[in-house]
């Protein structure tokens, strides 16, 4: 998948892709002012004074938004700049109450790092991080509302946006998925954004550019607000066809802001070079340099979280789960929680040790809770049977109260009703018979109502075995434990 | 009694105390004062229903022994100090009918402390001006004229109208703000003491921002002690500003001791301009004479970069400004010029050119051009750099010495229209002034004689950063020494 190639006419092209993420802080405060940041309020319900640039207001730094950049940077393997500076980029807007936006420029809170993609059949790559910067968001212009007029909401105005800025050093619209699920996944994990792309609190601006193997870089077009990994995947698509054409026929590329239109399937360039901005940068002198010393990195990163790589190595060299078990767990930190504490509340229950059950309990996880979940079209965590409910179900086939094929009824029963596995059990009298006797006494009874076949067994045609075995279960419900069953089984068929 | 108006902080602070006068009656001997001086054009919006209310708080404050320096004084603000629904328009046509739903910390320090508003007061467009003549609301006139004349002279400014209230007994004190000498240079022209403190002593919260990184709020007052006192109500940290800085607030009015012996005075080299009128260096020579005999030790001091402080001030402040004054694009608040079938751009275009006047657009579009990107380099950082080493300057002298002397002005007041037409003429004014704004450091301008004309002439006084309280002490010593007594005649009521 990494060898994304365009077949043009005169030969193959090579996609270079970089991604500027912007990715909303997640913060009660807005970056520079008190006001909240809930999604979905009343238009200009959250709004202060500083975020509609009313005169002589000034903005004053969220350290909050400041420790959760901070953070992002520490799981991204990032260096942390203990000194940077807010800069003002000058540019009119009716959406933008101040004529610029708060942003950094020359000096970024969180300098290079890393992030490793996980590719199909467990290739990994890395992709270089640029720089992190915080910034402030501008609010919404609304042309649907009012024939003449446009209604602005400056809810999101001064909202705490991270801008995650990648190197270009993807290849394919497969790796540019890859990269913002992975950064999603970190993101939420460590809960500074919720990575919420129909919320619009996570964007991406995609930069595309085409060459020919072993060429050095084209010239890239940005594709702006791109709002969904679909989007993006489709959008470089679209725009590195829409390059190799304009070459092989003989053209430029000319550097340009893009918008991508998922309806018509096409980007378009935004504003011809007349109308090109400058942003006119300088250092906003409302707020000092930002300055942290060591001790608040240091407890910006003892607040993080076991970060997905690291679970993802654990569940295997500790676990032995499957690499493919292992990344599907961790993909979601919502799921690799759940997993977590069902598997504790297995071991604990059983007594045994948690990599002695913890391959079942993922196929579990992964195949009958999944399955009910995505049937029922819900969320891991609105599942109606949570983590310690499940590990009660997981229990009694670990101790052999109930069966596998048992356990798949119980569960139902659990998804739909919300009972726990035992009373379901009890109430249905679904126990599994180890009694030996008792089974004993069920194998002479269908031993002496099958004479035909047992003579057919002893003429060697021991595949029949399993007829007996069915036979049993069905004269028990069910509930006959299939390991006694075969132990108590072969000796009397065999006389 | 006397004319009430007449009287200093100080002393009314005293008389109120002893109950010998109400804030009351003070408050409404200034009323009247400023209905009798519309000639003036010192205020542009009146408050005197406010006034009395205040006074009447400030009376029961006082009656519960709870006097402080300011309570009970009568004062004017500023047009770019937000006062809550009160005129707030920085004196542009473009912030027309904006009543503020806030409170600059400046002024709400000064509510707090018992002080009375008669009224919002004239000044340049967004402090940008040395004569009060690019204000929306008509140049204010200064209260002194030249010995048997007729003719109207500029007040200086920005801060026209806090030094003409003052100085013609419109208000006991004045804010004002200080960028390049909007504080100093209106003081020297109207025999007023002003003083700008140090950068960060004052919160900028809620003054309408012309130049961030140098607006400072400041003062002005007839004498130096009501100086101390008012400077004193309106410092302090302020967590809404980020570049206020969190030191305790000296008792301001102790310093003024009058002991300047054994001080280090410094006397700037470089302020000795070719062409200077021959009264200024003589002003500063008797000055140079008072501090000698006062005790202090008199130094020559060099500030190589002086000359060019003009030019960075001239490239880092429009700068500012051009950032600064986009929030005022017809969206929000203030006017909006509407274009008939026109689109968000046009009225942008229309708003912005109606709003602003000819100064402001200058220094809009000179802040706009340095910051663009293929001269950013070359004239932003430029200044910023030349900027540092006239702090450098600064920073060595006062190595050396505790207090810089210098002229406040290159000249008296002057008539209208007389410079008006040449920016360059008017940027002049600010020589002296503009180093220490670009150093942030405290600065006074104290009345110290008249020019052969009879118009007012100031010393400037300069300090470390922080050290107001020097500033101050200096200030009182050439304020006893100079024992300026002359007052304008009272023409205007």
């Amino acid at each position: 998948m990494s060898n994304y190639v365009v077949q043009g006419a005169t030969g193959d092209f090579e996609v270079v892709i970089g991604l500027e993420v912007h990715a909303q802080v997640t913060s009660n405060a807005k970056l520079f002012s008190g006001a909240a940041t809930d999604f979905g309020a009343e238009p200009n319900a959250q709004v202060s004074l500083v975020d509609a640039a009313m005169p002589g207001m000034l903005p004053t730094i969220n350290a909050e938004c400041v420790r959760q950049a901070v953070r992002t940077g520490l799981a991204l393997g990032a260096e942390i700049n203990k000194f940077s500076v807010f800069d003002r980029k000058n540019y009119f807007y009716a959406d933008l109450p101040q004529g610029y936006q708060i942003s950094q420029f020359k000096h970024p809170i969180v300098g290079e790092g890393t992030i490793v993609l996980d590719l199909d059949d467990g290739v990994s790559k890395e992709v270089g991080v640029e720089r992190i910067h915080l910034e402030q968001d501008a609010g919404k212009s609304m042309h649907d509302q009012h024939p003449q007029y446009t209604y602005v909401d400056l809810n999101r105005s001064g909202v705490a946006l991270m801008e995650i800025v990648s190197k270009p050093d993807m290849r394919g619209p497969d790796e540019a998925g890859a990269y913002l699920t992975k950064l999603r996944t970190i993101l939420r994990y460590i809960g500074t954004c919720d990575g919420n792309m129909e919320q619009g609190s996570m964007r991406a601006d995609v930069n595309v550019s085409v060459r020919r193997p072993g060429e050095g870089l084209g010239t890239r077009c940005e594709i702006k607000n791109v709002n969904s990994i679909r989007f993006v995947r489709q959008a470089i698509e679209v725009e590195a066809r829409r390059q190799v054409d304009i070459i092989e026929a003989g053209g430029k590329i000319d550097q340009e802001t893009r918008l991508f239109d998922p309806v018509k399937g096409e980007t378009r360039s935004m504003r011809s070079k007349e109308e090109a901005h400058d942003y006119r940068y300088f250092p906003d002198p409302d707020l000092l340099p930002l300055e942290f010393d060591d001790a608040f990195i240091d407890a910006a990163r003892a607040s993080l979280p076991e970060l997905p790589d690291a679970k993802k190595t654990r569940f295997m060299e500790a676990l032995g789960l499957s690499d493919y078990n292992a990344s599907v767990l961790v993909a979601e930190a919502e799921t690799a929680d759940y997993y977590e504490a069902l598997l504790a509340a297995v071991a604990d229950k059983t007594g045994k040790p948690a990599a002695g059950v913890a391959s079942k309990a993922a196929n579990w996880v992964l195949g009958d809770l999944y399955g009910a979940l995505n049937k029922a079209g819900l969320a891991i965590t609105e599942s109606p049977v949570g983590a310690v409910a499940g590990a009660e179900l997981l229990a009694l086939i670990e101790d052999g109260t109930i069966s596998g094929r048992i356990a798949k009824d119980v569960f139902e029963v659990m998804f739909t009703t919300g009972k726990n596995a035992s009373t379901i059990v009890d109430e249905q009298g679904l126990t599994q018979v180890s009694d030996t006797g008792e089974i004993e006494r069920i194998i002479d009874e269908v031993i002496a109502a099958n004479p035909g076949q047992l003579e057919q067994y002893r003429a060697g045609k021991d595949k029949l075995i399993g007829f007996f075995v069915g036979q049993v279960m069905k004269a028990t419900g069910g509930k006959a434990n299939p390991g006694v069953v075969n132990d108590l089984l072969k000796p009397k068929l065999d006389g | 009694m006397t004319d009430l108006t007449h009287l200093s902080i100080a002393d009314a602070r005293d008389l109120l105390k002893k109950g010998e006068l109400t804030a009351r009656e003070l408050t409404e001997a200034h009323i009247a004062a400023v209905e009798a001086a519309d000639a003036l054009n010192a205020y542009v919006a009146k408050t005197p229903e406010l006034a009395l209310e205040m006074a009447d708080k400030a009376d029961a404050k006082i009656a519960a022994g709870e006097q402080k320096g300011m309570t009970g004084i009568p004062v004017g603000i500023k047009d770019l100090f937000a006062t809550k629904g009160v005129h707030t328009q920085a004196c542009s046509h473009i912030l027309d009918g904006f009543k503020p739903e806030y409170e600059s910390t400046v002024s709400q320090k000064l509510w707090d402390d018992g002080a009375i508003m008669l009224g919002k007061l004239n000044m340049d467009e967004f402090a940008m001006g040395s004569s009060n003549e690019t204000s929306f609301y008509g140049p204010v006139k200064n209260p002194w004229r030249a010995e048997g004349s007729n003719r109207d002279y500029v007040p200086g400014g920005s801060s026209g109208g806090s030094v003409a209230s003052v100085a013609g007994y419109c208000a006991m004190g004045a804010t004002a703000s200080d960028t390049g000498g909007s504080i100093r240079q209106p003081a020297a022209f109207t025999g007023t003491f002003g003083i700008k403190p140090t950068y960060g002593r004052c919160s900028r919260y809620g003054m309408v921002a012309f130049a961030s990184s140098l607006d400072q709020a400041g003062t002005i007052t007839r004498t130096v002690r009501d100086g101390a006192i008012m400077l004193e109500s309106i410092s302090g940290f302020d967590a809404k500003d980020s570049t206020s800085v969190n030191l305790p607030v000296p008792n301001f009015e102790a310093a003024l001791t009058g002991d300047i012996r054994g001080m280090r005075i410094g006397i700037p080299q470089e302020y000795h301009l070719a062409g200077m009128p021959g009264e200024i260096e003589a002003l500063w020579h008797q000055g140079i004479e008072w501090m000698k005999q006062a005790g202090a030790e008199v130094v020559d001091i060099n500030l190589p970069h002086t000359k060019y402080a003009l030019p960075t001030y001239y490239i880092v402040a429009p700068a500012e400004a051009s950032s600064n004054l986009a929030r005022y694009d017809g969206v929000r608040y203030g006017l909006r010029k509407n274009i008939e079938g026109g689109g968000l751009v046009d009225m942008y275009e229309a708003t912005r050119a109606a709003g602003f006047g000819d100064e402001v657009k200058r220094r809009i579009m000179i802040g706009t051009y340095v910051l663009s990107a293929g001269y950013y380099d070359a004239y932003y950082l430029k200044a910023q750099k030349v900027r540092q080493l006239i702090a450098n300057d600064f920073k060595q002298a006062f190595g050396k010495v505790d207090a810089i002397l210098a002229p406040t002005a290159p000249s008296a007041a002057f008539a209208f229209g007389e410079k008006s037409d040449d920016p360059i003429a008017m940027y002049l004014n600010d020589v002296f002034t503009v180093p220490a704004s670009l150093a942030g450091l405290p600065g006074s301008s104290v009345p110290a004689g008249l020019s052969a004309e009879g118009l007012p002439l100031g010393l400037q006084i300069l300090g470390k950063p922080w050290d107001e309280e020097t500033v101050l002490k200096v200030s009182g010593v050439i304020e006893e020494a100079a024992g300026f007594s002359a007052k304008p005649e009272i023409w205007w009521r």
